[in-house]
């Protein structure tokens, strides 16, 4: 390989990282090989540090880029997506290139991963040879930078999503919250009260609703989903689906006098989680927003039956124009926005998969859910808890936690919120109806700020705690006198018995699951999901609201189970992030791009079908091709693929590659034979 | 060399947004896997230039190890759709060289998927291992063999 590496001067620096990577790589070793047998390469300088990162050591890398005039840095320490921009900017600092740097994993893909001390110090020194090879190919290289658009894509209108749409746009900034449902509100608007503090779900989430309804910097879109996602950062172009309402938004008034003569009527399996009913043009519950009913389409008798239908809301509709449009088409609107906050919230478990337990089998077991709507006093049964009869209160309760979490069978995650949601129905149970109630729990996980004390006060109601799972709901006495009418079968693991509890009522709580369809929504804004499918935070620990896709945040129950105010948490979090982008107005990218030398171009258009950015584009009078530098989102496809070596791509060239493959090899590298 | 005491060298080829990570992950869960990958990060696995990896067998590696996103999950939405077409040449090219295809392995770790990642390391270093040393260029190819592996 052609050498023009000579004149290069490089610090090399090894990082114990405390003993994270000390304890497994002998890390003065390492440097050692660095400053003897890397001299011959430029190594002026090789240092061990016990936290590179940390400031001292960064000022040691600092002092000597200034003192001894390095011209390149190699940090051999964790992985360069934990702290490249950290060395990148103290190189930055000294008046070196940022990109002159490199970073050698030897805590991730070393330290962490084997044992062996010998084996993993000479592991260590193949990769930071192999560093050292590659950073004396790198170039120096600029940031670019594009602006940033103002307006905000937010997408879920639940407690998460409101947080994080209020938020910014009281700062003044536009917002464009897409919903899939016919209101905002999410899953809060289902529930009655809200642990550990009892207050009404609705009385502390319709102001919210409500402001965000009608908030100058707030533009709702519900009965929408977002279809496709194109751009970067600050650039992002959404193409968002607009499915037909049949009723004309900005002229209805939403008076509800369509609703009210509607004679349809038709299970709720949305928002009354299939216990109430609604008509066939409806709003979800009385408070939604936008206050504009829908037309559902598979119910009403314009669509099915074939005899024309009633046509009663059109007929009772006072606005001028007619509101109801019963042809009305699906609409596709074009959002131009700099970043995109995903809060789509979660899923039910679906507690028929635990056919033990009897639900959808045995009448009168229930789901949290179910009975939440029944709690509500807005509900179908007007706040009653009654069996499934409609109006027989249960005298004996048994309810039933982590239905379907913490289960290798089903879902082995905690849903961190039912034994709350447990407890707190527990205790509605009670005072609505006076029953006795049987708690049946795992183990009691209350670790926020003032839930034990919550739980602690439920125990003190006299509600019964039986620590056990439940191996099955039954129907069946085992004798004629067994009365039931159901029958909880449970080991009492603190008694150290089976204990057969019959009860008139069981409520399963359910799990939260990821929304069934959260694999192809994070493919459609270049997110990924976990092997459960919560959406990938950038890191578990240090920033649980950014993905890897820059300007694409995530809040609420999408990222991970979660309770309210960890959600408004999150909501928030995210948009003080994207408020930060805007603020700063422009960002800078990775400088990852590839371009065509046209000299060595010898149009053959190779490349030409590669980019699926449709960056590339053939110049037809000078017969070459080109790339457009700002489409360009640098997987260096195109690179690899030109015959002609016309391509190149910065920060990941041809020269840098193959200079860390042989860098890499050093230990085994064959020596050519004599001919 | 015994079998038992042969300790391929093998380069493993990442991109950055999946199986890079999903290399970060195994460390970060603690999950141990054999030594002998030596990982260089690329953007995309769509970067990797069949070059890149006869570099490699040719300076000492026994093995190369390419990881991508699963298919259908690249960040540049359908990259390693391109590499697993070049990975499939690339394998008939090393027949006709007279080079066991296996040696070159490509495989899918989404960011999540560490364990997996680790695995795959393994199972890559268990084969390479059965294979024994590549020793090219001066490996001796018998021309029948050779002659084999060409035909279609
Ligand atoms: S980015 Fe992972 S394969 Fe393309």
């Amino acid at each position: 390989m052609a050498d023009n590496t000579q004149q290069e001067r490089v610090g090399v620096y090894v990082c114990h990282c405390g003993s994270n990577i000390a304890g497994v790589v002998d890390v003065q070793s390492v440097a050692r090989f660095a400053a003897e047998d890397l001299k011959g390469r430029g190594v002026v300088v090789a240092r061990d540090y016990t936290f590179m990162c940390s400031v001292t050591g960064q000022e040691l890398i600092e002092q000597d880029i200034r003192e001894q005039g390095l011209t390149r840095v190699v940090v051999a320490a964790c992985s360069p997506h934990l702290h490249e921009g950290t060395f990148r900017g103290a190189c930055g600092r000294a008046g070196l290139n940022p990109y002159l740097a490199e970073m050698a994993s030897i805590r991730e893909h070393v330290a962490w991963v084997h044992t062996d001390k010998a084996v993993a110090t000479a592991k260590a020194k193949a990769i930071v040879n192999g560093a050292v090879e590659r950073v004396l190919r790198n170039e120096p290289l600029e940031a670019i930078r594009v602006p940033i658009e103002a307006g905000t894509l937010v997408v879920g209108g639940g407690i998460a999503g409101l947080q994080t749409a209020l938020e910014i746009a009281e700062a003044g900034y536009p917002v464009h919250l897409v919903e899939r449902e016919p209101s905002i509100g999410g899953h809060m608007a289902q529930f009655d009260k809200t642990f550990p503090t009892l207050d009404c779900a609705a009385c502390i989430l319709t102001p919210k609703m409500a402001a965000a309804g009608s908030h100058p910097h707030i533009q709702l879109h519900t009965w929408s989903e977002v279809e496709k996602v194109e751009g970067y950062v600050g650039n992002y172009t959404v193409t968002v689906k607009k499915k037909p309402r049949y009723v004309l938004e900005d002229v209805c008034t939403g008076c509800g006098i369509c609703i009210e003569k509607c004679p349809v009527l038709v299970v709720d399996e949305a928002h009354d989680a299939g216990i109430g009913y609604r008509k066939a043009i409806y709003t979800p519950f009385a408070q939604a927003v936008p206050n504009i009913p829908v037309l559902d389409p598979d119910t009403c008798t314009y669509y099915v039956g074939g005899k024309g239908g009633c046509r009663a809301c059109e007929k009772f509709c006072p606005t001028e124009p007619n509101s109801i449009v019963f042809d009305q088409q699906e609409e596709r609107i074009t959002l131009r926005v700099g970043n995109i906050v995903l809060a789509t919230g979660w899923d039910l478990f679906d507690a028929r998969r635990i056919h033990q337990y009897g639900y959808g089998r045995l009448a009168n077991v229930f789901t949290n859910l179910e009975l939440e709507r029944m709690c509500n006093a807005a509900g179908p049964t007007g706040g009653k808890v009654v069996l499934r009869d409609g109006q027989t209160a249960p005298a004996r309760v048994g309810i039933v936690h982590c239905v379907g979490s913490r289960d290798r069978n089903y879902n082995n995650w905690c849903s961190s919120i039912c034994c709350m949601q447990s407890v707190k129905l527990a205790h509605l149970v009670k005072e609505r109806t006076g029953a006795e109630v049987f708690n049946f729990y795992i183990d009691m996980r209350t670790p926020a700020k003032d839930y034990d004390e919550f739980y602690q006060r439920v125990l003190d109601e006299g509600v019964h705690f039986i620590r056990g799972k439940v191996a099955e709901v039954s129907d069946v006495p085992r004798g004629p006198d067994e009365q039931g009418p159901l029958f909880v079968q449970v080991e009492d693991t603190l008694a150290g018995l089976q204990r057969r509890i019959p009860v008139d009522m069981v409520v399963l709580s359910a799990g939260l699951e990821p929304r069934r369809d959260s694999k192809a929504v994070g493919k459609t804004f270049g997110i990924a999901c976990s092997t459960n499918g919560w959406f990938i935070e950038k890191h578990a620990k240090l920033d649980p609201i950014a993905t890897m896709t820059e300007g694409v945040f995530v809040a609420g129950c999408a990222q991970g189970p979660k309770d309210i105010p960890a959600s408004v948490a999150q909501g928030a979090a995210a948009a003080a992030r994207v408020l930060s982008y805007i603020r700063q107005g422009e960002l800078a990218l990775e400088p990852v791009r590839a371009s065509v030398n046209e000299a060595q171009c010898s149009g053959c258009r190779l490349c030409n079908g590669l980019c699926p950015f449709n960056a590339i584009s053939f110049i037809e009078e000078r017969r070459v091709t080109e790339i457009n530098a700002a489409l360009c989102q640098g997987c260096g496809t195109c690179v690899a693929a030109c015959p002609a070596g016309a391509i190149s791509g910065s920060g990941f060239s041809n020269e840098q590659l193959l200079a860390q493959i042989e860098g890499l090899l050093l230990d085994v590298a064959r020596v050519p034979e004599p001919a | 060399m015994s079998e038992s005491a042969f300790e391929p060298v093998i380069i493993g080829f990442t991109c950055n947004w999946c199986s890079y990570r999903a290399a970060d992950l195994a460390g970060t869960s603690r999950i141990k896997y054999p030594p002998n990958v030596r990982l260089i990060r690329v953007m995309c696995s769509g970067r990797i230039d069949p070059t890149f990896v006869l570099k490699a067998l040719a300076d000492g590696a026994d093995g190369v190890m390419i990881a991508g996103c699963h298919p259908g999950e690249c960040h540049y939405l359908e990259q390693n759709y391109k590499a697993l077409r070049r990975h499939r040449l690339l394998q008939r090219t090393l027949a006709q060289f007279g080079i066991e295809p296996e040696r070159v392995r490509l495989t899918w770790a989404s960011a999540a998927e560490g364990a997996r990642f680790a695995e795959e390391v393994g199972a890559m270093v268990d084969e390479v291992k059965k294979l024994g040393p590549l020793n090219w260029p001066t490996r001796p190819v018998p021309q029948s063999e050779a002659a084999a592996e060409v035909a279609p």
